[in-house]
């Protein structure tokens, strides 16, 4: 007796962003990582009002996570944003009026090899999950489940040193739409 | 924006559309495919049309080192005491009718969600958000924006104060009217369990001409979204109470509840 999703809608930009919800690494780390792209239709336009959402473990394997990611100003209520200590393991952005999104994280550990993304949209009903995994994982499980031209889409592309491109394109024809998951 | 500027508006973007008569139509072709969620392909919610995926989703089973049988936490630096009123944000109150909202939330094995974030968001009394792009001819109400955060307690329990949304205009079609409903993005104890979805209130004339309810195909599951008014939770001489609890889908790792044993 599940409680059915329904479409986040195109409002809830004053809700559910927080500041320096793409920032997932703590401040300063030295491994940190850039992880972007574009969030396409399946017209190949950017999509300006979809919602993101970032889970991984943290470097040393665990999942725990902790608190923090949206951490509040007592004084007034502000949220100031995550201590720069604690790797929450969890990040939130906006697409911007491009289509376009950046989170800076540290790079998924070996056994975990990826970051589990979450896109809701407007025109969405129920959210997706998909995976961004950086390059090299050749032997995960999952991907060798995958044919070679879909296997792609969850792959993210080395741009320069520590800067990877993962793209979402929420419809399309095999091999250009993302892999969306499912969890029963 | 003055009223006459609004009506061209209007009126230069209506003739594309169908009207509320082609929507029913379409709406009732529809039958209840089995599963409580939405489908992502319907087409009377026409801002679906290019949002689906065509490709069958990949399921993931029987793999207990997936990340996503875990999930993010949230603790007491992530919300404030005032978070869950959302009529004592600004400096007056806000316009309209005073409601409390309050229930639990379950996993699908019916286990309470402990300390984990829930957030809402919601048009003001007049049926208009606080946000640029919603350019509904309404009032806004400078002493209510419409957010409202907290954590559940050791029950699964949430509480917010809030006004009764109104209900608003949309573009999908002509006459399209959304019945009022407060915004809901709620965590479990995995990320497979998140969940962002609309509470409605119980009765609303609206609910059969919305296609965003109605992409809900199954109408039991349908009647889950709709909150029950509640008299022992009004409060006399406050506000009007209702109830509304929400049981969470997706698989979590056996590990959370200390159990030691795999499934
Ligand atoms: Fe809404």
């Amino acid at each position: 007796m599940i409680t059915p999703s329904q479409t986040v809608g195109p409002f809830y930009g004053y809700a559910l962003p927080f500041a320096r919800g793409g920032e997932i690494a703590p401040a300063g780390d030295p491994r940190t990582i850039t992880l972007h792209g574009v969030v396409r239709d399946g017209a190949g336009a950017p999509i300006p009002d979809a919602l993101l959402e970032f889970w991984q473990a943290a470097p040393d394997g665990s999942l725990g996570g902790a608190p923090g990611s949206m951490r509040r100003d007592p004084v007034d209520g502000a949220v100031i944003g995550r201590d720069g200590v604690e790797f929450t393991g969890f990040g939130r952005v906006p697409t911007d009026a491009d289509g376009h999104y950046a989170v800076r994280t540290l790079p998924p550990p070996g056994g975990a090899p990826y970051v589990s993304v979450a896109v809701f949209a407007r025109g969405l009903t129920h959210h997706l999950y998909t995976r961004a995994y950086l390059p090299g994982c050749a032997e995960d499980v999952l991907l060798a489940s995958l044919p070679e031209e879909r296997r792609g889409t969850l792959v993210a592309r080395e741009e320069r040193e520590r800067v990877y491109r993962f793209d979402i394109r929420l419809q399309g024809d095999e091999g250009e739409e993302t892999v969306f998951l499912e969890f029963r | 924006m003055t009223e006459t500027e609004t009506k061209t508006e209007t009126e230069t973007q209506l003739p594309g559309l169908p009207h509320q008569r082609a929507i029913d139509t379409e709406m009732a072709a529809y039958e209840p495919d089995g599963t409580a969620h939405p489908r992502r392909d319907y087409a009377p919610y026409r801002s679906t049309l290019l949002r689906h995926p065509r490709q069958p989703l990949l399921a993931v089973k029987d793999d207990p080192d997936a990340v996503e049988l875990t999930g993010p936490v949230f603790g007491p630096t992530d919300v404030t005491d005032l978070d869950a009123d959302l009529t004592r944000q600004h400096q007056g109150e806000p316009l309209g009718e005073r409601i409390t909202v309050t229930g639990r939330i379950l996993d699908r094995e019916g286990r309470p969600v402990r300390d984990q974030l829930v957030e809402i968001w919601q048009a003001n009394a007049s049926g208009r958000y606080a946000h640029q792009r919603d350019q509904h001819p309404a009032p806004l109400d400078p002493n209510f924006t419409g957010v409202g955060r907290c954590l559940t307690d050791a029950e699964g329990g949430y509480r917010f104060t809030t006004v009764k949304p109104g209900a608003y205009p949309w573009r999908n079609h002509v006459n399209a009217w959304r019945p009022a409903h407060i915004h809901f993005s709620l965590f479990g104890s995995a990320f497979t369990q998140r969940l962002v979805t609309q509470m409605y209130f119980p009765g609303d004339p609206l609910f059969p001409y919305d296609p965003i309810l109605q992409s809900v195909t199954d109408a039991r599951a349908r009647e889950r979204l709709v909150a029950a008014y509640e008299h022992g939770l009004s409060k006399p001489e406050f506000a009007l109470g209702y109830r509304w609890d929400v049981v969470l889908d997706g698989p979590a790792a056996t590990w959370t509840e200390g159990e030691g044993e795999q499934s």
